[in-house]
Parts: structure tokens; sequence; C-alpha cells
């Protein structure tokens, strides 16, 4: 096993780069599911707003 | 001529966004399995390298990596100019989608062989490398995509003025492809892309090639999943936006 985990004694190169990979794959599923998300929150927000506005208000009346 | 109606549905973001919805999670377990299988032939059953002995196991994420951003460029560059021709949005939301995406390949690509280089060339960086180069050009030309269309605050003007910057930036394909065989360059010549058999034992050749498969199915797992929320972000005053977000318990 440690053999395998010192890849001859580049374990270290080897090791980084297979992580960065992992880590860049990892942040681009994180990042477009919050994207996502928070695109249907501010879209959510904004249909609310709209609801808000139209009901008839005391500004309306005087 | 009349074109099949799927083609207007490519044209329809409520049917585009339901189609990513879909094909998205089967994507995402088609390239976990992949990677996995991939990540475990090269690095446990593949022998090491008579040259390189096992540093070489870096081959199998490094290459990849790099033809994938190149191809998540010519996505972005072909959508930016579907949508420039055609006034297509859906197009203008799949280039801005692939930017990021293309970006972060194209760093991690610069990376690994960086992390490739020092053990093997003695250096993790050489100016004068073409291929090293050409790849750096088109890091640049992702950023510079994404900040331009961030210097708009109009979006169809930033979707229209960046497809022309996407579309010049092609010429970089051609000269990555081709900068091992133009000029000397550190890297190797094909071994694999060529009309020849590839050099390189059959063992290898396996875990190389389902690691180019599982790359690609990542490269458009991560494009359906981030052209989602584009679309969402783009329409978000429309109608069926409005039913979506208020069917969601809004």
């Amino acid at each position: 096993m440690s053999e395998f985990l010192r890849m001859g004694g580049d374990g270290a190169y080897v090791w980084s780069a297979y992580g960065v990979t992992l880590a860049v794959l990892a942040l681009n599923v994180w990042w477009a599911r919050r994207r996502h998300q928070s695109a249907l929150e501010r879209a959510k927000a904004s249909a609310r707003d709209e609801r808000v506005s139209k009901r008839p208000s005391v500004r309306q009346i005087q | 001529m009349r074109l099949p109606r799927w083609f207007y549905l490519l044209g329809s973001p409520p049917f585009v966004y339901g189609l990513a919805g879909k094909v998205a999670p089967w994507l995402g377990v088609v390239t976990c399995v992949l990677l996995a299988v991939g990540g475990y032939w090269g690095l446990v059953v593949a022998p090491p390298d008579a040259v390189q002995g096992e540093v070489y196991r870096v081959l199998f994420i490094h290459p990849q990596i790099a033809y994938v951003s190149v191809m998540a460029y010519v996505v972005m560059a072909f959508a930016a100019a579907v949508g420039y021709v055609w006034r297509m949005k859906l197009a203008y939301a799949v280039a801005a989608t692939a930017a990021p995406i293309g970006a972060s390949f194209t760093a991690c690509a610069l990376a690994t062989g960086s992390l490739w280089g020092r053990p093997t060339w003695g250096t993790f960086w050489q100016w004068t490398d073409p291929r090293i180069m050409s790849e750096t050009l088109l890091l640049f030309l992702f950023l510079g995509y994404l900040a331009l269309r961030a210097a708009f605050e109009d979006r169809d003007k930033a979707d229209r003025v960046s497809a022309i910057l996407a579309v010049v930036g092609v010429v970089d394909v051609p000269i990555i492809h081709y900068s091992v065989i133009w000029w000397n360059s550190l890297h190797q010549g094909p071994s694999i892309m060529k009309l020849d058999k590839p050099s390189i034992a059959p063992e290898m050749l396996t875990p190389f090639l389902i690691m180019v498969v599982a790359f690609t199915t990542c490269f458009f797992w991560l494009l359906l999943n981030g052209l989602r929320g584009e679309i969402v972000e783009r329409e978000r005053d429309t109608r069926w936006i409005r039913q979506l977000v208020e069917g969601t318990g809004g």
C-alpha cells in the first residue's frame, strides 16, 4: 500500500495532479448547483414582488 | 425546407430546461462510473512505464483534460456563432455556460502538466514551449470572454460582443493541435490521434481511452447542469419560470 502511495518516489506529483483534477470537478458541480439554486431564489423573489405590487394599497386610494 | 420538430424544440427554453434536468443525472452516473473504472485501471492495474516509471500515470488525466478544454472552446465558439447568426438565445446560454467550465479545465490542464513536467522534464514551466503557450493563450481567451461579458450591463449586448471574441479565438485551436509538429516542443508528437496504429501499449491504451470518454461525458454533464441555472436566470420574468417557482412552494 505505501509502495502504491509512493509512486516510485514521485507520489507528490502524481497525487497532487489527481487531487487538483478532482477538486476542479467537484468545484464545477458545486458551482452549477449553487447558481441554479440562487437563480430559482431570485425568480421566486421577483414573482413575489410582482404579486405584492398588484395588491391594492393605501397609496392608490389617496 | 421543413425542419424536424425536435429542431424547433431545441430553441424552446422550457423544453431544454426539462430535458437537461432529465439527462444530466444519467451523465453524472456514467461519468462517475467511468472515472472510477478508468482511475483504478490507470493507477493500479496498468503496469509502470519502461522509461518514466510510475509518474507516467498522469497520462490518464492530463491529455484528456487538455483535450476537453479545447473541445469546450469549440462548443463555446460554435454556440456563440449560432446565437449570433440565428439570434438564438439558448445558443448564447450554452456559450456562456461553457466558458467557466472550459476555463477551469484549461487551468487544470496547465496545472497537471506542470506537475508532470517537473519530475520528467525537470521544470514546472517553459516559456518557449509552443504547446504550453498556446494552451495558456486558450486560458486567456476564456478569461477574456468572461471579462468581456461581465463588462456589459445589457445581456443581449454582452452575448453579441463576446460571440465575436469567441469566434476569432478559434484560430488558437489548430495552433494548439499542430504546435508539437510545427515547432520544437518538450511535448511529444501525436501518439494516439494519428492515422497509423497508436504507439502505446494496449494495457495503457484501454484506461487512456476510458478516461477520454469519462472527461467528455463529464464536460457535458457540467454543461447541462450549468445550463439549467443559466436558463432560469435569463428567463426569470417569463410565465413558465413563474409557474415553475410558484409550483415548488413559492
